[in-house]
């Protein structure tokens, strides 16, 4: 909730005016039961037997006048209610799409970025929705509860009493009522995931299932979780299907209550008819203003959900920033490691004890199996995380002193299925920087892209679909090497970015890349020994150890592993 | 997410309106019984709560004045006034609990249909449709008709009974008060027209707008780690400014337009108020004081009241009509894609005289021709043959239609042209069933139910013992594993399998495989997904399995290229070449040149 008003806070004047305009507009609906009585009981007795009809006609007009004040000044209201829950949705929004591109990615990984999408989209949307909701109804039903009440206890405090006794049990059973439904709705909802899992499920294994012929079981399976969806919908709807009735049974035996303490009053002249009638009136605005007020409550707790899973992102410290890298290491290498250890969850070691020296215009080969930290020693590289243990530094310069921008933009990378988002090609290349043509044309040409690029009919203006697939795997491969080679890189990281190429593509690439950026630095990592074996340093990762380190040749001689890798995937490499 | 990325609607013709509307109905009356006590209960219900008003203004017509009041006659129309409103009351929730059970049952029935009938069609459709789409169908389009049914039907029967009741009642009571409505139902009609043509648009562009913020939102997300790295955090956060402009303009602009509505029902119930004072009070003037004789102009305090009680209830309804209406509409919409669903024709029924297979293994395709889609022909006169127990290795690069060939085995898909025979019998003159029996499929791309372990190992083989189960997943090298989980073969599998790795998952597949005793295997070797250990377990495992089977093998492993007894090379949807490993390095064609190929620079 602290979100919410801190949001708020720089509209304090706007939302001020707008509440004492929300309450007069209130206040006028208010009067209406008021005159009404007034008249029936003051006005007519007293001029009907002159007949004249001129204090009807005034009081008549006050009440279309009060009608019509109260549309002006709730329409009104309700534009500068929107008005505000707009600039601070807008701002939150903003804030929390702003922190969510910068969290370190250890951040990311903790929150989870379906988690990271819920928060900027439905939960923005539900503080949106409810800062207008409750600038509104949040603001008129409170009014309607206790200006009636006040109202009708200065018409006429007996009666008022009356009602005001029933309007606790109509709270209360409002109350209860949601209390015990909404878990029911909640629980009636995993019903419904649990339906909808079994459904992914068969239409990922619909092939398995037809080859069994196992129709019978899996709908029998869906049946099981069919019934189970209905029963519990059934108990949610039953609940909450009292509430009506419940509502309009006890409301109308207020009413009916009032009608028979009015009787016994008026009897004792205590009380006018027209009161009696101005108070069903008022019996019926308050209830339904108590309604709304539980509903507000049941809003409420969904946007301090949404606002406080806000919060923890907006409250997340800043990571990865600069600190003091300490002594520059004096080498002419471009990249070192010095015994570096990391680990993502602070437990058993992800890379343990890396140390490696490239030099300027180098080439660095990794391979391993999956998971044996080959793209965990890049993310350390490019300072996606910081080690536990050892020093990485670039021309001498330890990465951790250096600013977030500087270090970017020494690179250069592409990762196997890196991001490709719907915008044109040129934008996906150039990703946010000033790219001159020519570095473009240079980009597409050494990546081997250049050929299907120029068959578009829009050339560089192409449209490319989220995610990229209007483009066939290797030519996406192909446009984030042309990215990662556009801002003409330091050094250049291509992290598994070339196994959807073909053998002779894949060649042609390493060729350009020797003849114009010879002077980059390039980092591959690679599952095929073939995108390796170039290379001037190879390292053969296992578990997170260097167990090889060396040439292709010197490999091949001096590490088993290497030497098994290049056995089983000579088949491998033919067919991807 | 909540409704705003919701479909589109799509508009539909009269004819289709009416035609899906009839077809909706029909699930209705399959209830005849539940749906006429619906009708009953609504009836007496509304009828009931609307001698409401009218009790409580004949009860204050007998408060006259201080000493005055019939007790008598107030107790009487009190005690009524309680009877009819516990009464109605009591019908309404009967009503919802019929409803309830009326719309629970026909959602069940729709999501059954829905399903099984999901289970008849070809893989095809599976194929052309996206999983969210299809499961839209079954939760989001079935749950909205289901509210709809269950809420607007009733709400327009209701709503026209209390119009029309209350319309009565205030014709009983005065003929010359509803004059009032002269004035005040137009203007409710010109702001519901208004509301329709001018803000209802708006809060569509606002749905769209936002949509697009959520989509871009969304894909950059998927970037975080990418623009981080590039350093470009604050160029997409300026156009995610852009657009979020946008959607708060679009959202604003909506609300500036749409806040008109609320005060604008509640003036119109308060003009009406005022319009009713006014002219009540005049006749009541008038009665008062004897000018008018005329029983039409006429009026009690009590009249008063009650009439402005059921002017209260008419308004309602009325702003409710149009609401309920668009609803009724996107439940429509619903119904036909559901419909939709209902109608894909399933896959063909077997022939007549079609045989029970019970294939050896020899596989013949002789000149098949096959498209996915017409006029894109993807095999072009295809010719192969099996002896039993050999094993056939597919090669090519990815796309090239290799998982063409074991769809068209398996008979997913039926052939354009040309002959697939098993021993002899053509594929068309087999059972589906008999045929699908008579392969063991392992596929990459694993696929666990969310059940035991021993639920998806005996999957294939629901008699198979507790003793087979064991077997199997120690031929396929997962018992151990299996073993050392708390709860063994009894674990529950999560959604999707997930608390498996890769290779684990990979492994009890294979274990489903060992259970089967299909003379013909059909197996995508897994490559770069899992460690180097796991993979030789993998491997292992595989080699048993293939053991005097008739193989089809999407090959990725140099070893199994090598041992086949016959290689397919396919390239663009053709194989292209086709012999031993040692016959097509002796070619020197396309598998030559791509296997010396990595030997070179």
């Amino acid at each position: 909730m602290k979100l919410v008003i801190k949001y708020l806070k720089p509209f304090g004047l706007s939302l001020l005016i707008g509440f004492c305009i929300k309450v007069s507009g209130t206040l006028a609906e208010l009067a209406l039961p008021y005159i009404l009585s007034h008249m029936l009981d003051v006005v007519v007795p007293e001029h009907a037997p002159t007949g004249d009809l001129t204090l009807v006609f005034v009081w008549g007009g006050v009440m279309i006048l009060c009608a019509v004040a109260a549309l002006v000044l709730n329409i009104i209201a309700n534009r500068m209610a929107a008005r505000v829950a707009k600039n601070a949705a807008q701002k939150v929004r903003h804030d929390l799409f702003a922190k969510t591109m910068r969290l370190s990615p250890r951040q990311t990984d903790r929150i989870g970025i379906p988690e990271l999408e819920t928060r900027l989209t439905s939960d923005t949307y539900n503080i949106h929705h409810f800062l207008g909701m409750i600038q509104r109804i949040g603001v008129r039903a409170p009014i309607l509860l206790i200006g009636g009440i006040a109202v009708s206890y200065f018409l006429d405090w007996r009666l008022a009493t009356v009602m005001v006794c029933l309007l606790p049990f109509i709270g209360l059973s409002v109350f209860y009522i949601s209390r015990r439904g909404v878990p029911l709705y909640a629980a009636s909802q995993k019903a419904g995931d649990d339906m909808v899992r079994v459904v992914r499920e068969d239409i990922g294994g619909i092939r398995v299932i037809k080859a069994l012929s196992k129709k019978e079981y899996e709908r029998a399976r869906f049946d099981t979780v069919n019934r189970a969806l209905v029963k519990s919908e059934k108990k949610a709807s039953l609940t909450m299907a009292l509430t009506n009735p419940l509502i309009t049974i006890l409301l109308n035996a207020g009413l009916v209550a009032v009608v028979l303490v009015g009787a016994f009053l008026v009897n004792d002249n205590l009380s006018q008819s027209g009161k009696i009638i101005a108070f069903i009136q008022y019996f019926t605005l308050i209830s339904n203003a108590m309604i709304v007020i539980n509903r507000i409550f049941i809003m409420s707790t969904k946007c301090i959900a949404s606002a406080n899973r806000i919060e923890t992102v907006m409250n997340a410290p800043f990571e990865l920033e600069p600190e003091d890298g300490g002594l520059p290491l004096p080498t002419s290498d471009h990249i070192v490691f010095e015994n570096v250890s990391f680990s993502y969850n602070g437990e058993q070691n992800d890379l343990e004890n890396i140390s490696f020296s490239l030099p300027r215009g180098g080439t660095l080969g990794i391979i391993g199996a999956t998971g044996s930290g080959k793209s965990t020693l890049l993310r350390l590289l490019l300072r996606n995380y910081d080690p536990q243990k050892g020093k990485i530094y670039i021309n001498g310069k330890n990465v951790r002193g250096m600013r977030h921008e500087e270090l970017c933009a020494m690179f250069g990378t592409a990762m196997q299925n890196d991001f490709v988002y719907a915008d044109t090609v040129r934008e996906n290349i150039c990703f946010g920087r000033e790219v001159s043509e020519q570095d473009l044309a240079l980009a597409l040409r050494v990546a081997q892209a250049e050929e299907f690029v120029s068959a578009f009919p829009e050339g560089v203006e192409h449209e490319l679909t989220s995610k990229g697939t209007n483009v066939s795997g290797g030519q996406r491969q192909r446009l984030l090497i042309a990215r990662a080679l556009a801002g003409k890189p330091e050094i250049l990281i291509l992290d598994d970015a070339s196994s959807a190429l073909d053998y002779k593509t894949d060649a042609a690439l390493r060729r350009d890349l020797r003849m114009h950026f010879a002077e980059t630095t390039t980092v591959v990592v690679a599952q095929r020994v073939s995108s390796v074996m170039h290379a001037d340093l190879i390292l053969v990762l296992d578990e997170g150890k260097i167990i090889g380190k060396g040439n292709h040749e010197q490999l091949l001689e001096t590490c088993s592993v290497y030497r098994e890798i290049r056995d089983s995937q000579m088949g491998g490499a033919l067919l991807e | 997410m909540s409704n705003q990325n919701k479909p589109q609607k799509t508009p539909m013709t009269p004819t289709q309106r009416r035609r899906t509307l009839l077809r909706l109905c029909k699930y209705m009356f399959r209830y005849p019984g539940l749906v006429l006590l619906a009708f009953a209960l609504m009836m007496s219900a509304n009828v009931l709560a609307l001698a409401g008003p009218k009790l409580s203004g004949l009860a204050i017509d007998e408060i006259v004045g201080p000493g005055q009041v019939n007790f008598e006659r107030v107790f009487l129309f009190c005690a009524l006034m309680i009877a009819f409103y516990v009464m109605s009351g009591l019908m309404s929730y009967l009503l919802s609990i019929v409803m309830v059970n009326l719309s629970q049952r026909i959602t069940y029935t729709m999501r059954k249909e829905v399903f099984d009938h999901l289970t008849d069609l070809p893989v095809g459709f599976f194929d052309m449709h996206q999983t969210g789409e299809i499961v839209s169908r079954l939760s989001y389009d079935i749950d909205t008709l289901n509210a709809s049914l269950s809420n607007d039907v009733l709400a327009i029967c209701a709503n026209s009974i209390t119009v029309v009741g209350s319309m009565i009642m205030m014709l009983t009571i005065s003929p010359v008060l509803i004059l009032v409505f002269v004035i005040t139902v137009p203007i409710s009609l010109i702001f519901t027209k208004y509301k329709s043509t001018h803000i209802r648009p708006l809060f569509r562009k606002r749905s769209a707008k936002l949509g697009e913020l959520n989509g871009f939102a969304e894909e950059m997300l998927s970037g975080q780690k990418t623009i981080r790295t590039y350093g470009k955090e604050k160029v997409i956060t300026d156009r995610f400014d852009l657009r979020n402009e946008d959607a708060c303009s679009a959202y604003y602009k909506a609300d500036y337009h749409g806040s008109v509505i609320g005060p604008t029902v509640n003036f119109v119930s308060n003009l009406s108020i005022a319009l009713i004072t006014l002219l009540g009070s005049i006749f009541y003037m008038f009665s008062l004081g004897g000018t008018v004789q005329n029983p039409l102009f006429i009026i009690g305090l009590g009249d008063v009241g009650s009439f402005v009680q059921y002017a209260r209830k008419f308004a309602g309804p009325i702003n409710e009509f149009a609401n309920i209406f668009s609803e009724l509409q996107s439940a429509l919409s619903a119904a036909e894609r559901v419909f939709g669903v209902i109608d894909q024709a399933p896959e063909p029924a077997d022939k007549k005289d079609a045989v029970v297979l019970d294939a050896k293994g020899r596989v013949t395709l002789d000149k098949v021709e096959f498209g996915y889609v017409q006029g894109k022909q993807i095999l072009h006169g295809l010719s192969v043959k099996v002896e039993p127990g050999q094993t056939v290795a597919i090669v090519g690069p990815t796309g090239a239609g290799k998982t063409t060939i074991i769809n068209l085995l398996m008979r997913f898909y039926d052939i354009d042209a040309g002959e697939i025979t098993f021993d002899g019998i053509p594929i068309t003159d087999a059972t589906r069933d008999s045929l699908r029996k008579s392969f063991t499929m392992v596929l990459q791309d694993t696929w666990l139910f969310g059940g035991s372990i021993r639920d998806n190992i005996a999957y294939g083989r629901e008699d198979a013992t507790d003793e087979e189960v064991v077997d199997a997943a120690k031929a396929a090298k997962i018992h151990h594993f299996i073993m050392s989980l708390p709860q063994g073969y009894a674990t529950q599998l999560s959604d999707g399998g997930v608390n498996l790795s890769k290779g684990q998952r990979q492994l009890i597949t294979i274990a489903r495989a060992m259970l089967s005793r299909a003379p013909m295997l059909i197996l995508d070797e897994a490559t770069s997904n899992v460690d180097s250990r796991t993979e030789h377990q993998i491997q292992d495992a595989m080699l048993a399995l293939m053991k005097g089977k008739t193989c089809f093998v999407i090959a990725h492993r140099l070893s199994t290229v090598q041992h086949a007894d016959n290689i397919l090379v396919v390239k663009d949807g053709n194989i292209i070449e086709s012999g031993t490993h040692e016959q097509l390095l002796e070619m020197g064609g396309f598998y030559a040149s791509l296997y010396g190929a990595q030997f070179v620079n």
